[in-house]
């Protein structure tokens, strides 16, 4: 089956963002197919390379980094959403006038249109949040 | 464009915004009215529930200038020059709340929930927010 997957929560606020990571990886497990993975709302935050959990806790950002690599997941940050929150890439940086970024591997900033075609390719679209 | 391209451009699905939360307790309210519009834009059979809290969203009079944020509401109002005019309300919630369809900003579809159930049954894509 063709997984969409939409994260709308934070890291280590919200077991949204665990639920998240470990579907799609069991989903990949079994061999199904995840289209994209869309971060929304506060989910834009588990895209910021900064973090740094205590080293005998779970990395989240990271461990969506090395699945991305794994398996050449799509994970999509939402734009609208990472400008009010502080998640930067280079473009975007440069675009908005701010002096640093902070994209993790893996992840790239687009628009909600990425959401709604997700929402289209997929047999099914899962949300993660409250 | 490929081949491939017109024809996913052609796929329309049913996408349902169930909308549960006060408009300004938390940024959802905010954040789903924008993919409502991108969908919109994307051509797809849309529609919005509101449920639970989320009917405060289409409540006449906000006044949000004491708590700084900007007054979102008339963008309902706005919906059907996208296209986006299947807007539903669940009859519990409204009951609960003390609230008549003469309290809201746009035309709506009062549903009870046998019918809600059936009409989130119908749905190919549910976002809840």
């Amino acid at each position: 089956m063709k997984f969409a997957i939409q994260v709308n929560e934070g890291p280590y606020q919200h077991q949204a963002a665990d639920s998240a990571y470990q579907f799609t990886k069991a989903a990949l497990e079994k061999g199904h197919e995840i289209f994209r993975v869309f971060f929304y709302h506060d989910g834009v935050n588990n895209a910021t390379k900064l973090t740094t959990p205590p080293q005998d806790d779970r990395n989240i950002v990271n461990r969506w980094s090395e699945l991305a690599e794994q398996h050449n997941l799509d994970m999509v940050v939402c734009v609208a959403a990472a400008q009010r929150r502080g998640i930067v890439d280079e473009g975007e940086a440069k675009r908005n006038g701010k002096d640093a970024e902070n994209i993790a591997p893996g992840f790239r900033i687009s628009g909600l249109g990425q959401l709604v075609e997700a929402g289209i390719q997929a047999d099914r679209l899962v949300v993660f949040g409250d | 464009m490929s081949e491939e391209e017109m024809m996913d451009d052609e796929v329309v699905k049913k996408f349902m915004f169930v909308n549960r939360r006060a408009p300004y307790g938390s940024i959802y309210a905010l954040e789903s009215l924008e993919v409502v519009l991108i969908a919109a834009a994307f051509d797809q059979d849309v529609s919005l529930l509101f449920s639970d809290d989320g009917i405060y969203q289409l409540k006449k009079g906000q006044e949000t200038a004491e708590v700084g944020m900007k007054n979102f509401s008339p963008t309902y109002r706005a919906l059907e020059m996208y296209d986006v005019e299947k807007l539903y309300v669940s009859q519990t919630a409204m009951d609960e709340r003390g609230i008549s369809k003469d309290d809201l900003i746009v035309e709506v579809e009062v549903l009870n929930d046998e019918a809600l159930a059936d009409l989130m049954d119908d749905q190919d894509v549910i976002f809840s927010f």
